[in-house]
């Protein structure tokens, strides 16, 4: 019996890569045309060049954010050195710039989104996926992405107009009366303030975290809910074994990509939190973030040192979010790993 | 006897004790009151946009330019001209970038080269905007030493640039590889696969990564608080500060005078409309043909 002719299957390279092999592969006897022309492939490298030059613009942007900020805050980070994250003063009249309330502010208003909106987040995730009426889904899931569409602007016309006053009138003094003794609900009602901010990001970072569980439960195989389900598992139960403890990771990653747009949203928190540079425990306190700080008092900002504290603190923000970021990304990509890339936006 | 335990077991086994129903039907509920309350806010803002917004709008919103402060009437007329040119600029700015570094990552980009760029891509979508406004500003306002409608698109654009580059990869990893292998097996050039055959058989889902980039940036206030600053006058100049939506929306939203927060309701329904619009047919557009599936 003949041999059968070995056959192989090159794995899918990129299609540059292959086009070249075309010329490394010996000349059969009989002479074929070039497949490739020479100005072909002259045009071949400029156009590889044009893209090339738009991918390391990419680069460049980034690199060019992080030299503009350092270079700006140089003078603040000469002054202060590194007390200026613990200094807790913000003085611009005497020239004392400390970060420290606008930490404090951004991680209470981040952290307070965080506890209200990964349960809902989670919540309307796994009630998308699993449990609700097929013709549902599609619209609840758009529903949800609308909720990513609205400007932040608009979130915080809302929150000054609307949420705010049903704060300040009829849940404020609510918890003020049951939940007073906690420390966390005390002082005068104004409706704008650290718990306003919470409830903003908080309605903005849900459909963050609800699309990326999403993403991450779909990709955990069927079988795995099968296997749960043919043990005799209640749906819950299939739900918290076959599902849940196989996509945590990944749903963690959607929390933390929350997260980091939490700190780094700007105008709607500016616009209901108060911004007042104090640190109080009582949620109803205003407050102020490091990014709604600097687009306050940007414009307004006068001399030099000023203008470098402002920056220093967008610096903060860069560093911040891209730790946060980059973690998260780690998280989704360990889950969602052998699908195809996916922009997160 | 052993099997009779056996049989005793496997009986109970079907029987789902007390505990474990609640526990189910307690779990379903939570999450369907968890969807209930994640859609109230958006019907509630929706519905709020519309009864505040329909009451502000008229005519003369669409067409005036702001009264001085104390005047009842004027609109936003140059805001609304303001974002379209700077959006417009944005684009030319940002669309280009993104799918010349999305084609990049596709065709050429399964390396360590394609890792750093998708790494600084995935990056520069996570700098907050207002990061991104302070570094236009001192980059071009300070260096020109005056804030213009350019410095804000320039912002926007780079905002725009991220989405655009990796939905664009996305899109072209999804163009099957026959594809290529057969425009290839015809001897064309290289350039000529990926533009008449890749980017082509793409369009569809590239045209809707680039309107979800523009619906993302068509409603951003921050990195134009200190680029394009914001004008109570008509100007349509690169080089002048310059008006915008969102912006104006923002100034009137914290103002104190009572006619100026009923125009930032309706200036914000006429941006929730643009951006509603756009979704809208992006949807339209990636629920047939090809690329049916990708949003």
């Amino acid at each position: 019996m003949e041999a059968l002719p070995k056959i192989t299957f090159a794995p899918p390279k990129a299609a540059a890569e292959r086009a070249d092999s075309v010329h490394a592969v010996p000349r059969p006897a009989v002479r074929l045309a070039p497949v490739i022309p020479p100005a072909g492939r002259f045009a071949d490298r400029i156009f590889k060049g044009l893209v090339l030059g738009c991918a390391a613009s990419v680069f460049a942007i980034v690199v060019l954010i992080v030299i503009e900020l350092v270079s700006q805050s140089r003078l603040s980070l000469r002054a202060f050195g590194l007390s200026f994250f613990v200094h807790s003063n913000w003085d611009p009249v005497s020239g004392d710039f400390g970060a420290f309330p606008f930490i404090y502010g951004t991680l209470v208003s981040s952290l307070l989104a965080l506890i209200i909106a990964v349960p809902l987040a989670a919540g309307v995730a796994l009630f998308t996926t699993e449990m609700c009426p097929r013709p549902l889904r599609s619209t609840l899931s758009f529903l949800v992405e609308l909720l990513a569409a609205i400007p932040s602007v608009i979130y915080g016309l809302w929150g000054i107009f609307v949420l705010a006053p049903i704060l300040r009138t009829y849940v404020e003094p609510w918890l003020a009366h049951n939940f007073g003794w906690t420390g966390l609900f005390e002082g005068a009602p104004y409706g704008l303030g650290m718990l306003a901010a919470g409830i903003i990001l908080a309605i903005m970072i849900v459909p963050i975290i609800a699309s990326i569980t999403r993403e991450v439960v779909t990709a955990v195989p069927r079988q795995q809910r099968e296997a749960v389900l043919a043990l005799g598992a209640t749906r819950w139960e299939t739900l918290r074994i076959g599902v849940l403890r196989n996509a945590r990771t990944g749903i963690m990653g959607g929390i933390i990509l929350g997260l980091g747009r939490a700190l780094g949203e700007t105008i709607a928190v500016t616009m209901v939190i108060g911004n007042s540079p104090q640190i109080s425990k009582s949620l109803f306190a205003p407050g102020y973030t490091l990014a709604s700080v600097i687009a306050n008092e940007f414009t307004e900002a006068t001399g030099n040192l000023y203008l470098s504290a402002l920056m220093e603190i967008g610096l903060a923000l860069f560093i911040i979010t891209l730790i946060v970021n980059a973690l998260a990304q780690l998280l989704v990509w360990s889950v969602t790993r052998g699908m195809p890339a996916r922009a997160i936006g | 006897m052993d099997n009779d335990k056996h049989s005793g077991h496997e009986t109970h086994a079907w029987k789902v004790s007390f505990g474990r129903r609640v526990a189910n039907s307690a779990a379903t509920i939570g999450m369907a009151c968890a969807a209930v309350l994640v859609v109230t806010p958006l019907v509630v803002i929706f519905s709020y946009l519309v009864y505040r917004g329909i009451g502000a709008l008229n005519w003369s919103f669409l067409t005036q330019i702001p009264k001085p402060v104390g005047e009842a009437g004027g609109g936003m007329a140059n805001a609304i001209v303001g974002s379209a040119l700077i959006l417009l600029i944005a684009s030319a700015i940002g669309i280009p970038l993104g799918i010349g570094s999305g084609v990049f990552l596709a065709e050429y980009g399964r390396n360590r080269y394609g890792d750093v760029v998708r790494f600084t891509a995935d990056v520069l979508n996570g700098v907050p905007s207002i990061v991104i406004g302070s570094t236009v500003w001192g980059l071009l306002v300070v260096t020109q030493k005056h804030f213009s409608l350019f410095s804000g698109a320039v912002a926007l654009g780079i905002m725009m640039v991220p989405t655009v580059t990796r939905s664009t990869e996305e899109i072209l990893l999804m163009v099957p590889q026959s594809v290529r292998e057969a425009a290839i097996g015809l001897g064309i050039s290289q350039w000529r696969v990926t533009v008449s055959v890749v980017l082509r058989t793409a369009t569809a889902g590239i045209l809707t990564g680039i309107m979800l980039a523009f619906a993302r940036v068509a409603g951003e206030t921050a990195p134009l608080m200190f680029t394009a600053f914001g004008n109570q006058f008509w100007s349509v100049s690169p080089n002048q500060p310059a008006s915008a939506l969102p912006l104006q929306i923002f100034y009137y939203a914290t103002s104190a005078f009572e006619e100026l927060n009923r125009q930032a309701w309706a200036g914000a329904l006429v941006l929730i409309v643009l951006i509603v619009g756009t979704i809208g047919i992006v949807r339209l557009v990636a629920s047939r043909g090809l690329m049916k599936g990708a949003v």
